[in-house]
């Protein structure tokens, strides 16, 4: 086990310094001299020579990218390109405010999906099955942006029930959870009741009902344990779809989180912003699916890693 | 009839007789499901085809006379948007764009991805190790939002998005068409076309392409679905084509954020046509896999 954590976590290095280099060249692409871009239209070559050295940019591309790793693994993103504010303490202000929300999201998902896959496969061509092909259905066609629009429309200005936007209280939470978590909540609910179908035809669950055991402990003790595996396996394929998603869903419910900041970073062109939130959001998908990876044995004993 | 759930003794890569097209065209005309997306698909494809025959209005036409936002009513049945121009016309005339860069972006990533997937497969070895880190780097990535930092800096407009939205395509893509070609590469009739002296090209090309051929239909309508809501991301983030007059269905969606309050219409009618092509692609793509027997994703 700690061998395979460990070859899991070396694994992750080339992951690491591929996001890098990846966010470094991706803005060497730009048309321009990030330097004559800062300063603007003023022709004043004085000022753009001094900038141009000031940002390394005078120096080899190689040295740059040297310094880009350098200081970008120690979290030094640069500064942003208007507000003059280091690009990590703008993220780093930013981050738990998407985080919130993201967890938001995927413990809607979970707590709605799952049960619900559950029962579907339980209760075959019910109507809580037929509800949980629809929510597959929709759930990964549906734009999220659009169906927030929706939601604060009914909710927000119809019913007023809900703000429809700000951040600040947990009323603010609701809306903005449940769109983002549409294409997890789907991909959850039909990976549940596959999974679980296929378990419920296994032998060991004949056994355990032959043996007198309670529908209840067969399904939920036994079946649905083993049925929780692929599920996790695919659920951290969907998080990249609830990351993007809750981008813009802060955009949509005015949350001051990483997504704003990207789209703030996209619309005044503030390159090292948008890098360094390229390589944070990056960073964290990588982590996350670090986590899921580690996740499996402790969930299926049957799993042992590192022989 | 339990058509949609026969599942086919047997494999993708044997041989299939003309036969075989005819039984899973035979399946997929079973399935209701399918025939809805087919339809939808069509629906959306005549849209953009024959934009200027369906649309009963121009994309920008103004009716300025009076007041600009307008309910739906006989005359504009979907209404109109803060100019006065009819949404109905001009969702018609948004098919042309986001169907074009969804089409394209996706024939593009195909392409590439199965380019590199063949050759990463079927040599092994270095150059399979370098595309593999290099489809291995991208994935490492929420796709969206290399697509998003891509049309940031190569700046809007048709092509940029084009290219931004392929290169978040060919990696899975490229993973799909290595597996298959590992697969294949041990198949007999691979050998025998081997022994008697055909070259690389060709039984890439002759031997192995024709097969990747199902999953590949497969992959690429499922993965429209994807790329359209991609789109239609990016435009909502301003992200979208760069002619302020070209309609699409994201930007449609974006310009109508500030007239929620007054105006619902405007942004519900965008977003249903999205929401309504990503089913249609969704299911025609699900009905096509169950009915050639694939599995993709």
């Amino acid at each position: 086990m700690t061998r395979y954590i460990i070859s899991r976590l070396l694994q992750l290095l080339p992951t690491i310094l591929g996001i890098y280099t990846l966010a470094f060249f991706l803005m060497r692409v730009l048309p321009g001299d990030p330097a004559t871009f800062i300063i603007g239209v003023r022709d004043d070559t004085e000022a753009v020579d001094n900038l141009r050295r000031i940002m390394r940019l005078d120096e080899p591309l190689l040295n740059q990218y040297l310094g880009f790793l350098g200081d970008g693994l120690r979290g030094d993103f640069g500064r942003s390109y208007i507000t003059g504010q280091p690009v990590s303490e703008m993220i780093t202000t930013a981050f738990p405010i998407t985080l919130r929300l993201a967890l938001a999201a995927t413990f809607f998902a979970v707590v709605v999906g799952i049960p619900l896959g559950v029962i579907a496969a339980l209760r075959r061509n019910s109507f809580w099955d037929n509800v949980s092909r629809l929510i597959a259905l929709v759930g990964v066609s549906i734009p999220v942006f659009w169906l927030g629009i929706q939601l604060q429309i009914l909710f927000g200005l119809q019913l007023k029930w809900l703000p429809i936007s700000g951040s600040s209280e947990f009323r603010h939470l609701i809306l903005p959870a449940i769109t983002a978590s549409g294409g997890m909540l789907a991909l959850l609910t039909r990976m549940t009741r596959s999974s679980m179908l296929e378990e419920l035809n296994q032998d060991y669950v004949r056994t355990a009902r032959s043996k007198g055991l309670r529908e209840r402990l067969v399904t939920m003790r036994h079946a649905l344990r083993n049925a929780l595996l692929p599920v996790v396996t695919v659920w951290g394929g969907s998080l990249a779809g609830l990351l993007s998603g809750t981008l813009l869903v802060e955009v949509i419910f005015n949350w001051t989180g990483m997504g704003r900041l990207l789209v703030q970073a996209i619309t005044t062109r503030d390159y090292p912003l948008m890098q360094g939130l390229i390589i944070v959001l990056a960073l964290l998908y990588a982590g996350v699916n670090l986590m899921v990876d580690l996740l499996y044995p402790l969930i299926d004993p049957r799993i042992r890693y590192g022989k | 009839m339990a058509n949609n759930v026969v599942v086919l003794e047997g494999d993708a890569l044997g041989v299939r007789r003309r036969s075989q097209w005819r039984y899973a065209a035979r399946r997929f005309f079973a399935n209701p499901l399918a025939i809805v997306g087919m339809v939808i698909v069509t629906m959306a494809l005549a849209c953009a085809f024959f934009a200027p025959i369906i649309a009963p209005y121009e994309a920008n036409w103004g009716d300025l006379g009076r007041l600009y936002v307008k309910p739906p009513s006989p005359e504009h049945p979907l209404g109109t948007d803060d100019v006065g121009r009819d949404i109905y016309s001009r969702i018609i005339y948004g098919a042309q764009i986001s169907l074009k860069i969804a089409l394209f972006s996706q024939a593009l990533g195909v392409l590439i991805g199965t380019a590199l997937g063949l050759i990463a497969g079927y040599y092994g070895g270095f150059v399979d190790s370098l595309i593999m880190r290099f489809v291995d780097v991208f994935m490492a990535f929420p796709l969206l939002i290399i697509a998003i930092a891509l049309v940031a800096v190569l700046g809007s407009g048709e092509n940029n998005l084009i290219i931004g939205l392929a290169a978040v395509i060919w990696p899975g893509v490229s993973r799909l068409v290595r597996a298959q070609v590992l697969m294949l590469k041990e198949t007999e009739y691979v050998s025998a076309a081997r022994l008697i002296g055909v070259r690389d090209g060709g039984i890439m090309l002759r031997h192995i392409l024709p097969n990747l051929l199902t999953p590949l239909i497969v992959f690429a309508t499922l993965g429209t679905a994807g790329v359209i809501l991609s789109e239609a991301a990016l435009s909502f983030l301003g992200l979208g084509t760069a002619d302020a007059t070209t309609p699409s269905w994201g930007k449609m969606l974006a310009e109508s954020r500030a007239f929620i309050r007054s105006a619902w219409w405007m942004p519900f009618y965008p977003g249903m046509t999205i929401f309504l092509v990503v089913l249609g692609f969704n299911l025609l793509g699900d009905g096509l896999r169950d009915a050639l027997d694939v599995r993709a994703r």
